[in-house]
């Protein structure tokens, strides 16, 4: 595949602050505990984007292994998010995240 | 011989002392009360041991020696630097006196105690306490260095303490213990600087070292006056002498046989001891002595005068046992180191005899001390009342008794003092007028005249434990006299001279006035004082001069008020502020710890922004 049409460094990197601002805000203005899951699913996406777009505009393929990584990683947290949200949900019959308050000061 | 001896010298002061070790920890094994007899045998007991051991050594060691001396080091005491401080005891002619007195007329209460206290709830505490107090006082006496000594002093105030404050849930009697514990520790502060003055100038403490040192020391050598003043301050707290004299009066808030026991016969005679056993170094100061001088002829006729209106039994005795001591401290200020002791001796058996008929007397009226009460008891305690009369008539030194003999030794040789006529003489012959007035006020009023208003109910108290110490203090107070202790080899001092016959006569004649004074207000004025108004001389001697309203003002209120302003003490606000201060700034934190996951990431993504914006701009 010829050069020019990939996308450039610029767009790519673009493309993934606006996806993890997205996830960011929709992790400061949801309460829902499963949106919140969802919402840094897609931050650790944009980084994960991040770094194919960086891989691929230096030729290497370090950028596709961190992103074998993250995807990796990924999966591990939900596995273990969702188990907790699952016990929250038993405990207290709701999945307002601000309920979840125990440990304030 | 000596040698043989030395090493029982120790046991005088521990079989008390065990003896008190054993009383308290008696409910250990017992868990619960011991018997009274239990607990008066080994309190009699262990003072009759000592006593015993007094006497046998004085009989086979001291009897015929004048300068006899006996010492024992037990052990090293202390060892810092040059303070090198033994656990040692010596025993002269000066010692052995006190140590007859103090196991003699000791044993004599502890006896008379068993019946006096009889059915008292702390009957055990009681006589641990008292032989607790002989120990100490023991330990003042037969000690060889200064620091010993200090030791026994406290060990007499700390018994003083606990046995004026023993019918505690009086808190009364609190008040007054606590009073009596306050007022000596002022006089024990001026003795511990003496003692830290002296050691610093002469690099001991040891009691002869220190006269030898004094004696060959210049003449008004100033820190010599200083080191006896001091000595002086503390001799004054413990012996109630001016200006220390007010907590006195109040200890009689104790039991009557402690009155007789610490207030009277022994511990408060400590003072005068101090200033025998230290004559040397006070000799060696003129400053010193006149002090001395002054403040047992003025302490000598303020309590008196005080003595003369007071209206409770114990009180009268209490006044006059401080103007007696005021007689020894004038002996001391004018050189006559005999006399003080020999009066010492004899005020022990008839102030002794005379605390422990009053309590005979306030035993049979059920607690009632009030002079005015009493009357006419002497058909009703005809054996008491011949106590009391020889211990008055001895106290006021009424020709051939105890008192007369040591008495006259002190005027004689106050006569001399200046080679005639003097102030200090004078104040002895009007002591002595004052004395005999006083001490037959008394007699008069608790047992002649009409029956008072307690003397109905008065119900004989004395048993047999309590009449053989009366009887034999009646004696030593009657021949007393004749048991002169043969101090020359201690003090040496000129043999008194003969002085002209009339002062021999107005010696003898000052207290039969008084007698004859008391005698003649009391046929004239069956009920004195009680149902007319006091004079304003009288209220001001009743009070004992207005010490104790003019130490309040000047020094209890100043104390209080400033307590009262520091009550949130000053600087611990530096501590209280800085907790505060911590605590406020921990509350700011701990709002921002909410609990809100949202929260800490809004936070995180402000910090990170600030942080990237920091990065871009620098």
């Amino acid at each position: 595949m010829p050069t020019e049409t990939l996308p450039d460094l610029l767009t790519g990197l673009t493309l993934s602050a606006i996806l993890f601002c997205l996830g960011l805000i929709g992790l400061l203005v949801r309460r829902n505990v499963i949106y919140l899951l969802m919402c840094v699913e897609i931050c650790t996406n944009a980084a994960a984007l991040a770094f194919v777009v960086a891989g691929a505009h230096w030729d290497s393929s370090d950028g596709q292994v961190m992103f074998i990584f993250i995807i990796t990683l990924a999966a591990a947290e939900v596995a273990i998010a969702l188990a907790l949200v699952l016990q929250f949900f038993r405990r207290r019959h709701t999945v307002d995240i601000d309920q979840l308050n125990g440990l304030r000061g | 011989m000596q040698d043989f001896f030395a090493p029982f010298l120790a046991w005088i002061p521990l079989l008390p002392l065990l003896g008190f070790v054993l009383l308290i920890a008696l409910p250990l094994f017992h868990l619960r009360e011991p018997p009274e007899a239990v607990s008066a045998v080994v309190g009699v007991g262990s003072v009759c041991l000592s006593a015993l051991l007094t006497l046998l050594i004085m009989w086979t060691l001291f009897l015929n020696n004048p300068s006899a001396v006996l010492q024992v080091s037990l052990w090293q005491w202390l060892k810092v630097g040059a303070l090198q401080l033994g656990f040692d005891f010596y025993l002269d002619w000066l010692g052995m006196a006190m140590l007859l007195v103090v196991t003699g007329v000791g044993f004599l209460i502890h006896l008379y105690s068993a019946g006096y206290m009889h059915g008292d709830d702390g009957y055990r505490r009681y006589f641990a306490y008292l032989n607790l107090f002989v120990g100490a006082m023991l330990i003042l006496v037969m000690a060889d260095n200064l620091l010993l000594l200090y030791l026994g002093w406290e060990g007499v105030g700390l018994c003083s303490y606990l046995l004026i404050g023993f019918w505690y849930r009086n808190s009364a009697n609190g008040d007054a213990a606590r009073k009596a514990f306050i007022v000596t520790r002022i006089g024990d502060t001026a003795m511990l600087l003496g003692l830290i003055l002296l050691f610093s100038q002469f690099g001991t403490l040891s009691i002869r070292a220190l006269n030898t040192a004094a004696a060959s020391a210049p003449a008004n050598n100033l820190t010599v006056t200083l080191a006896a003043l001091l000595l002086l301050g503390g001799a004054v707290g413990k012996s109630a002498q001016l200006p220390l004299q007010t907590w006195l009066p109040d200890a009689m808030a104790g039991p009557t046989p402690v009155s007789a026991l610490i207030h009277a016969a022994t511990m408060v005679t400590a003072g005068v001891y101090l200033i025998a056993r230290m004559h040397p170094l006070f000799n060696a100061s003129e400053t010193a002595m006149s002090a001395v001088g002054i403040v047992g002829a003025l302490t000598l006729l303020l309590a008196g005068f005080s003595a003369m209106v007071q209206s409770d039994i114990k009180r009268v005795l209490a006044y006059s046992t401080i103007s007696q001591i005021g007689y020894m401290f004038l002996a001391l200020g004018v050189g006559a180191w005999t006399g003080a002791i020999f009066h010492l001796m004899t005020h022990a058996f008839f102030k002794a005899l005379l605390f422990l008929s009053a309590g005979s007397v306030i035993l049979s009226l059920h607690h009632e001390q009030s002079l005015f009460s009493m009357g006419g008891l002497r058909r009703k305690l005809p054996f008491t009342f011949g106590c009391f009369a020889i211990g008055c008539a001895s106290l006021a030194a009424l020709p051939f008794t105890a008192g007369f003999y040591s008495k006259d030794q002190i005027l004689l040789k106050a006569w001399e003092y200046q080679g005639g006529f003097n102030g200090i003489w004078f104040t002895g012959i009007l002591g002595a007028l004052i004395t005999g007035f006083y001490s037959f006020r008394l007699l008069f009023l608790v047992f002649f005249g009409n029956d008072g208003p307690a003397s109905a109910q008065c119900k004989d108290a004395n048993n047999g434990v309590m009449t053989l110490p009366l009887s034999v203090l009646a004696v030593l107070a009657l021949f007393g006299g004749l048991l002169t202790p043969p101090l020359q080899r201690v003090f040496t001092q000129a043999p008194a001279g003969h002085a002209p016959l009339w002062v021999e006569g107005v010696a003898i004649a000052a207290p039969i006035l008084g007698l004859a004074l008391a005698w003649l207000l009391f046929r004239h004025n069956t009920s004195p004082m009680e149902s007319r108004g006091k004079s304003a001389l009288e209220k001001l001697w009743f009070s004992g001069w207005g010490f104790d309203w003019l130490y309040h003002r000047l020094l209890v209120q100043p104390l209080t008020s400033l307590a009262r302003i520091n009550r949130n003490d000053i600087l611990n606000s530096i501590y209280n502020g800085t907790a505060f201060i911590c605590r406020q700034l921990h509350n700011l934190l701990s709002t921002s710890q909410n609990g809100l996951i949202r929260w800490y990431i809004a936070s995180f993504t402000c910090g990170a922004i600030i942080f990237l914006a920091l990065l871009v701009v620098l």
